[in-house]
């Protein structure tokens, strides 16, 4: 079986963030980056797919020269081979991403192909689908369970109050959600391993943009002045008031 | 007249999504953006139900200032099937040519519009909470959970979106006219091969964390899943669910349904207890809806503090257990 998983840098937000001066962008500086989440648990499942069935894995993404640190994360936790789309680091919208991925896969053979159900950061719910209408395979999003049996896939998507079970044919597109699995931690053989791995690295060609981004912001921030209950044990009573207060616990 | 203009002018058409015979709220929050989107063009909303339970909700749609509806039903789609509901509408955007094609922002709402942006080319503009139709046309739209907005130019025609839940609410408004028509798309059999085979219902346990009136929350600072035992019996005294941060279900603490944030699961309590949570705006994003919030953490710098309510400093492991052992004597008494 052959997988591919398609990833995204983003950086990683942690509490507060600043926006560049020309409203552009994050103001990065001095964050670090990451893979975003949801793709994160499409490598873990890329891995354990070829572990229980056998073939290759591959990761690739759409992005800056250093988006080959998460090339590598994810090279480091076991997937084989790593694919660059390289740009200058601007932007690109869905359609030119997903674009861009179907030049460079059409004439490879997959299995499975693995995305997040969003990204992070740009959150446009998008790119699986454009590839999977693209590559005309069927294409199941959101899922939080995948089983591979007799080039069948039963896929399962959480809803309110239940799941949806899904039953597709191979070649398919699955854009996954976080808690699909636990992503493993790579080892340090993993780590070594993965920085002497080769990285192909192909130059897109950037398809023109129908969403175009002009500037960002913040939204107004819920801000009151944080009303202190006082210091450990101590503030007890002090809590039990507020509960009473709020009407949590009976007066 | 206002009437004739309006018929010469293409329709904004919402894509409304139902569950088991109920209109969604989403979806009629779409509708009351779109009424506001239709009346600066002076065109008329429309508005596509598919499936053929849909069938006797169309006339509560008059109620939202819909003009049309079209009545997409389908024998062989009574249960989802995206990749054929999306054709479905494709279809329908072809015959009768809209401006603006909206859905709510919900899971169903992103991947139709996005199947149908890809099945007729064209760019999409995910959870848009303001639509201002220009020229050029333009949105805000929700970034990182909405915890960032985005300004964009949406281009191509019709303009495809999607608008964020809750970011209006929803606000009835009757039609003067209202027609309803029926719309048979033309499907094969390859159409469905993507649909839902069977449903399951979950087992449902004690307060879930979305509909939870008190929700205890941990964080890295609780340590281990042990000590979301004191968080268990805090949530229970106060009859409310426990959930984590990203890094207690990353870590194994919690099962990944309990996440509470961007990625997780979005709440709305009366009180959010925080406990050993910085502050991230992963988690963040998924607090938005709540009351209040009480955090209890050790450090003073916490990031958290400054989107509390209330706050207490120190050790969650010194005062979660005297809190219980408080309630539970006021319990006695």
């Amino acid at each position: 079986m052959n997988v591919l998983v398609c990833i995204k840098r983003v950086p990683d937000t942690g509490s507060r963030f600043e926006l560049t001066a020309d409203r552009q962008d994050i103001d990065t500086r001095n964050l670090e980056f990451t893979i975003s989440p949801h793709e994160e648990c499409a490598v873990e499942e890329a891995i354990r797919l070829v572990e229980q069935h056998g073939g290759t894995s591959t990761v690739l993404t759409l992005g800056p020269e250093a988006a080959s640190e998460q090339i590598r994360e994810a090279l480091a936790k076991g997937i084989e081979r790593g694919v660059l789309l390289e740009t200058d680091g601007s932007e690109w919208d869905a359609a030119a991403t997903a674009s861009a991925i179907v030049e460079a896969i059409r004439a490879l053979s997959f299995d499975v192909l693995l995305f997040g159900n969003e990204s992070a950061d740009a959150g446009n719910y998008q790119v699986g689908v454009r590839v999977a209408y693209a590559l005309d395979l069927p294409c199941v999003t959101g899922i939080k369970a995948l089983k591979i049996e007799n080039g069948k896939a039963l896929a399962k998507r959480e809803v309110r109050g239940g799941w949806e079970v899904y039953e597709v044919p191979l070649p398919a597109v699955f854009t996954v959600k976080e808690g699909i699995n636990t992503p493993r931690h790579p080892s340090l053989r993993g780590i070594m391993m993965a920085k002497k791995k080769e990285i192909e690295r192909i130059k897109p060609s950037q398809k023109e943009a129908g969403l175009v981004k002009k500037s960002l912001r913040k939204p107004p921030e819920r801000r009151g002045q944080v009303e202190l209950l006082g210091q450990g044990a101590e503030a007890v009573p002090a809590i039990i008031a507020k509960l009473k207060e709020l009407g949590v616990i009976p007066r | 007249m206002i009437s004739s203009v309006a018929r010469n002018s293409a329709a904004i058409l919402g894509v409304v999504e139902h569950d088991r015979g109920r209109i969604l709220e989403e979806s009629l929050e779409m509708l009351t953006l779109l009424r506001g989107v239709a009346a600066l063009l002076s065109a008329p909303l429309e508005a596509a139900l598919i499936g053929r339970e849909a069938e006797p909700l169309g006339p509560s749609l008059k109620e939202q200032g819909v003009r049309r509806v079209y009545l997409i039903p389908h024998e062989r789609w009574d249960s989802y099937a995206p990749e054929a509901w999306a054709k479905g509408l494709a279809q329908l955007i072809e015959a009768k040519r809209p401006q603006v094609v909206a859905a709510a922002g919900t899971d169903r709402g992103n991947e139709l519009l996005a199947r149908v942006a890809a099945h007729l080319g064209l760019a999409m503009a995910a959870n848009c909470t303001e639509v201002r139709p220009g020229p050029p046309f333009e949105v805000t739209r929700l970034r990182w959970g909405g915890s960032l907005l985005e300004d964009a130019e949406l281009k191509g025609d019709p303009k495809l979106l999607t608008v964020a839940p809750h970011a209006i609410p929803a606000e009835a408004s009757p039609a003067l006219e209202f027609q309803i028509e029926i719309f048979s798309p033309s499907l094969e059999e390859r159409d469905l091969r993507v649909r839902v085979k069977e449903r399951l219902e979950a087992k449902r346990t004690g307060a879930s964390l979305a509909d939870a009136k008190v929700v205890v929350g941990g964080g890295r600072g609780v340590g281990g899943a042990e000590g979301f035992k004191i968080l268990e019996e805090l949530a229970q005294l106060l009859g409310g669910a426990v959930g984590g941060t990203r890094v207690a279900t990353n870590n194994g603490w919690r099962p990944h349904s309990d996440q509470i944030g961007q990625t997780g699961v979005q709440i709305a309590p009366d009180l959010y207890i925080a406990c050993g949570i910085s502050g991230a705006i992963q988690h963040m994003v998924g607090v938005k809806g709540a009351k209040r919030i009480l955090a209890i953490n050790k450090d003073p710098e916490a990031p958290i503090f400054a989107r509390a309510d209330y706050g207490v400093i120190g050790d969650l492991h010194e005062i979660i257990p005297a809190l219980i052992a408080e309630l539970k004597k006021r319990q006695a008494r």
